[in-house]
């Protein structure tokens, strides 16, 4: 798993059955989508049914962990976040596989970001070795 | 005309800051106001709603808590509805139907709460939360104000929208507000004083932020029936229209939100067109929530929400379309950080003819009052009601 450098391991989330092989995936450093065996829709957040026709039968895939910037924004101001890891980046990024997801953006100067900016996957531990979180920085 | 739902009574809370008041409290304060204007007593009232009271633990049980607290006795049909920012707007949409289904014909909607004398971190909240979505974003910290800052970065990057443009939203807005004696920031200002003002998330300034006030309003729903008995003149809701938008397994495009849904469907009921509309109260959290709406509920066409603001079309009496002639929650009040029942309270002052004179649309006849709550990019619930003024 590769670390970016400013990170401390993050607060853990709330793991449930449902979203466990999504966060078990990130700490082996895969970043995980879903797809519908029925219609084909490859789909974000992890669910265990199909969002478009309720179909059950949905099974992971993983992801290239490549993308591009959809859009972002910094701030300095994030109540209880810690100071080292401030400014936040906040960016949605659509993964090449279509599905955008909220994430954040590390190992990058704020001001030279830029919207359609390609990026990949890479994790942020937290207190449990279990879990990780899948962030994005940009590639050449 | 059996079929019609009036708004007989409207408050505004006239304070911004209760530091030596209960949550509680102003609620009961509101509801006077909102009975009084309609000129009925309290004995009346068989249906009740509000939204959960954040002072207190169980929230749910609002309703049950301020019925209790009220002395409301007799009360058939009753909601509790918590989407948000919008949520008395919610409960006004489904007020129209209960009282349609003759279940009750006084309901009382009330909004009160004190974010600001309780010093709430508003919108910058990043930590980790309770649902199950915000493992999936509040676990990377992103805050509403990030949220919407992405919206507004991409809408400029789309359709070339300026900072000055979003700024134009609030120079109407403000301009409003100074004639309005109870508002919290009533100074006018430029697009350029917006632009010029703190950086809060690029391109959100401090000003394209609205305000953070204690206080309330409410409202008073009445049937055609009691409205008959009434010697005041009531504004008749002629449409409504909800709507939830969301991430959509990862489709969303932040760049259009319910509002086109919701408006739609309370243009349909009502059966008149956008360009019946004299006045426009907007929910309006942030600037990029009002551009937004301007273009989703079909006021311009998609991407000319940032000329049409600038055009000057937003400033009453004279403007295209004036919007928050209050100073809305931009500038004069978004009590409890729920604006939306601000909202209707302006629209009905613009129809009756009540608001400051300077900037009263003369016979204003058809108003839209609309309020979102949840937050863009994740989800959101949109409710817009259509007015119309008293004949
Ligand atoms: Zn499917």
């Amino acid at each position: 798993m590769t670390v970016p450098e400013q990170w401390e391991p993050r607060e853990t989330p709330e793991v449930d059955p449902e979203t466990a092989p999504f966060w078990r995936a990130a700490a082996d450093g895969t970043l995980l989508l879903y797809e519908c065996d029925d219609c084909g829709l490859v789909f974000y957040y992890p669910r265990a049914f199909c969002p478009d026709d309720f179909s059950p039968n949905v099974s992971p895939k993983p992801a290239t962990g490549t993308g591009r910037v959809y859009t972002y924004a910094t701030t300095d101001v994030v109540s209880e976040w810690p100071s080292d890891d401030l400014p936040m980046v906040s960016a949605i990024v659509e993964l090449d596989e279509g599905p955008r997801m909220l994430t954040t953006l590390v190992d990058c100067d704020a001001d030279s970001i830029a919207i359609d900016d390609r990026v990949e996957v890479v994790f942020v531990p937290t207190d449990d070795e279990d879990v990780a979180i899948p962030v994005f920085r940009p590639t050449d | 005309m059996s079929n019609s739902v009036y708004i007989a009574g409207a408050f505004e809370h006239p304070t911004r800051e209760a530091p030596d008041k209960s949550a509680m409290q102003l609620h009961a304060e509101v509801a006077r106001g909102a009975l009084a204007d309609a000129g009925l007593p309290k004995s009346r009232v068989n249906g009740f709603a509000t939204a959960g009271i954040p002072e207190y633990k169980h929230t749910f049980k609002g309703p049950m808590m301020m019925a209790d607290y009220l002395g409301l006795r007799g009360v058939s049909w009753a909601e509790n509805t918590d989407d948000g920012g919008g949520a008395q707007l919610t409960h006004m949409a489904h007020a129209v139907s209960a009282i349609r289904d003759g279940k009750c014909d006084v309901v009382l909607i009330t909004l009160g709460g004190r974010p600001r004398s309780r010093a709430q971190n508003t919108g910058t909240g990043g930590t980790a939360g309770t649902t199950m979505q915000d493992n999936f974003e509040h676990i990377h910290g992103n805050t509403v104000i990030t949220r919407y800052a992405m919206v507004a970065k991409r809408h400029m990057h789309e359709y070339g929208t300026t900072p000055l443009q979003f700024g134009a939203i609030r120079e109407a807005v403000s301009y409003h507000a100074q004639f309005n004696d109870d508002a919290l920031y009533p100074d006018p200002v430029t697009a350029q004083d917006v632009v010029n003002s703190r950086t809060i998330s690029d391109p959100i300034h401090l000003l394209d932020c609205c305000v953070i006030s204690d206080g309330g309003a409410a409202v008073v729903l009445v049937s055609s029936d009691v409205a008959d008995e009434l010697a005041r003149e009531c504004v008749e809701i002629i449409g409504c229209g909800e709507s939830i938008t969301h991430h959509d397994a990862g489709r969303m495009n932040i760049l259009e939100t319910g509002a086109r849904e919701s408006g739609d469907s309370a243009f349909d009921e009502a059966g008149i067109s956008r360009s019946d509309v004299d006045y426009a109260s907007l929910y309006d959290s942030f600037t990029v929530t009002v551009l937004l709406e301007l273009e989703d509920l079909g006021f311009c066409e998609k991407g000319a929400g940032g000329e049409f603001a600038e055009s000057g079309a937003l400033k009453a009496p004279d403007g295209e379309l004036p919007v928050n002639t209050d100073g809305g929650g931009l500038c004069s009040n978004q009590p409890a950080n729920k604006g939306g029942l601000t909202k209707v309270v302006e629209a009905v002052r613009q129809l009756r003819g009540e608001t400051a004179p300077e900037v009263q649309i003369p016979n204003a006849r058809y108003a839209i009052a609309h309020g979102m709550g949840g937050d863009f990019v994740t989800r959101e619930k949109h409710t817009t009601l259509l007015l119309e003024a008293p004949r």
